[in-house]
């Protein structure tokens, strides 16, 4: 027989051999798929940032239809991904208020100083490890960059000595928060008004004043300044209880060091 | 004959080792080793289609394209055996993953997006006809297949622990990201020459 042919015939009879045997398997172990999770999936944002807690926008998906997770956990999508998978499953979307990390220390290059130079591993972690990190705040942002790298967006970069989030690219997964070693980094509400402290600095007035001139120094000013009883300072650290604050701002302009900002005008 | 066996087995792991010594499946090698636990997912489902590949390739290659009787001949096909191979493992791969996703759902969820990764590894077409050209029988060449995915797994599971350490260290701007990492891969591979001949010496093969 010719040698060409006989080799066509045998790669064809093999391929064929496999297709039946692939179409047989495909039929006899079916795995029955709700519809309505490959349509979920094909709407969510694709970016497995797992901000939803699941691992992952397929996960999500099925937790959605088969849990009955909420619909308006995917925060890189936002409200219009809610709608959609809102319309898909038949209920109500529910508000969706987009949730962003804030970086809860002021003190740049010009506003605090370090204690000795660092020449070791570069890296927040390692560095807290020595003394509790080579700032003269044992509190604030360490500015070795853990948070940049673990983020998924490239959303938080260090500015100036601290970190800095690009409001316009962070989604609010809590990559930068979970890798944080002075867990300065939070993910709350961004609303337009509410003001937050930028301080973590739990050492008293004078201490701090020595560290960084933007510190908390737990003068009181903000909490008597505010209406709503939304400020208390508590380890010499002031805190703004997000619901609570009707957005006022009188205690931006009264604090002394400048450390209570609003995030999303930034 | 479990002598010459183990003497496949450990040379395939240490001597002959696919990645750090014969080069193949270094796409995965650089790919899938940033993470220890991805790494180890990986290999283990290496190993697995490496076996599965090679006990359906070489009966397929011995009795059907190229039989003892018509080497020589025009009827021997032996030289289709990198397109068949190709066709064979990936219909091997969907079929697993089929088999998997049906009766055993924790180990497909586990393996994940590796097992269909795979089809294209050149490890796994590697093995299959190195295993033919060194002239192994069925049985050898099954234990060949297995130490070579475990020689896979011990590449994997060292390099993602260097790669761990190179991350952390400070790198010369120039050096920063794959260059880096591949002079650390070429490193890695050079250490594996220091067990050239140990296998030979210990089983006396």
């Amino acid at each position: 027989m010719n040698p060409i042919l006989m080799a066509v015939i045998v790669v064809t009879v093999i391929g064929l051999i496999g297709a039946v045997i692939l179409v047989a398997a495909s039929i006899f172990m079916y795995v029955p798929v709700d519809e309505r999770v490959e349509k979920i999936t094909a709407v969510l944002a694709g970016a497995n940032c797992g901000a939803c807690g699941c691992a992952g926008c397929a996960d999500y998906a099925k937790s959605i239809v088969e849990e009955g997770n909420a619909v308006n956990k995917c925060t890189p999508g936002g409200a219009k991904t809610a709608a959609a998978i809102a319309e898909i499953m038949g209920v109500e979307a529910g508000s969706s208020v987009p949730m962003k990390a804030v970086v809860a220390c002021s003190g740049t290059c010009e506003k605090t100083s370090k204690r000795f130079e660092f020449e070791g591993i570069q890296t927040c972690q390692s560095v807290k490890g020595l003394y509790g990190g080579d700032g003269m705040c044992k509190y604030g942002c360490l500015g070795y960059g853990d948070c940049t790298r673990a983020c998924p967006f490239d959303a938080i970069h260090i500015v100036d000595g601290i970190a800095k989030v690009d409001r316009e690219k962070c989604v609010g997964c809590g990559a930068c928060a979970a890798a944080c070693p002075n867990a300065i980094i939070s993910i709350v509400p961004e609303h337009k008004r509410k003001p937050v402290v930028l301080c973590q600095n739990k050492d008293k007035g004078g201490e701090t004043r020595k560290a960084c001139t933007a510190g908390c120094i737990g003068c009181m000013k903000c909490t008597k300044v505010c209406h709503f009883e939304a400020i208390t300072v508590e380890n010499n650290l002031a805190r703004i209880d997000q619901d609570k604050c009707k957005g006022c701002q009188l205690c931006v302009k009264e604090c002394p060091v400048g450390v209570i900002h609003v995030p999303a005008n930034e | 004959m479990a002598l010459k066996l183990a003497s496949i087995f450990f040379t395939m792991i240490l001597v002959d080792n696919y990645v750090l010594a014969k080069f193949l499946g270094i796409c995965p090698f650089l790919g899938v080793s940033k993470k220890l636990d991805s790494a180890v997912g990986m290999s283990l489902a290496v190993t697995f289609v490496m076996v599965m590949a090679t006990a359906a390739t070489w009966p397929i290659y011995t009795l059907i394209l190229a039989p003892e009787w018509a080497v020589g001949t025009a009827r021997d096909l032996g030289y289709l055996q990198t397109i068949v191979f190709i066709l064979i493992i990936a219909i091997l791969v969907q079929l697993l993953e089929n088999f998997l996703k049906k009766f055993i759902p924790a180990l497909y969820k586990a393996l994940g997006v590796y097992l269909p990764l795979i089809t294209t590894n050149c490890t796994i077409l590697g093995v299959t006809i190195l295993n033919l050209d060194n002239g192994y029988n069925f049985i050898e060449s099954i234990v060949c297949a297995a130490g070579a995915g475990i020689g896979f797994l011990v590449a994997m599971v060292l390099f993602s622990g260097v790669r761990r350490r190179v991350e952390q260290a400070i790198v010369p701007e120039c050096f920063k990201g794959l260059p880096i990492t591949l002079v650390a891969a070429a490193m890695t591979s050079l250490s594996f020459m220091g067990f050239g001949g140990i296998v030979t010496a210990i089983f006396g093969v």
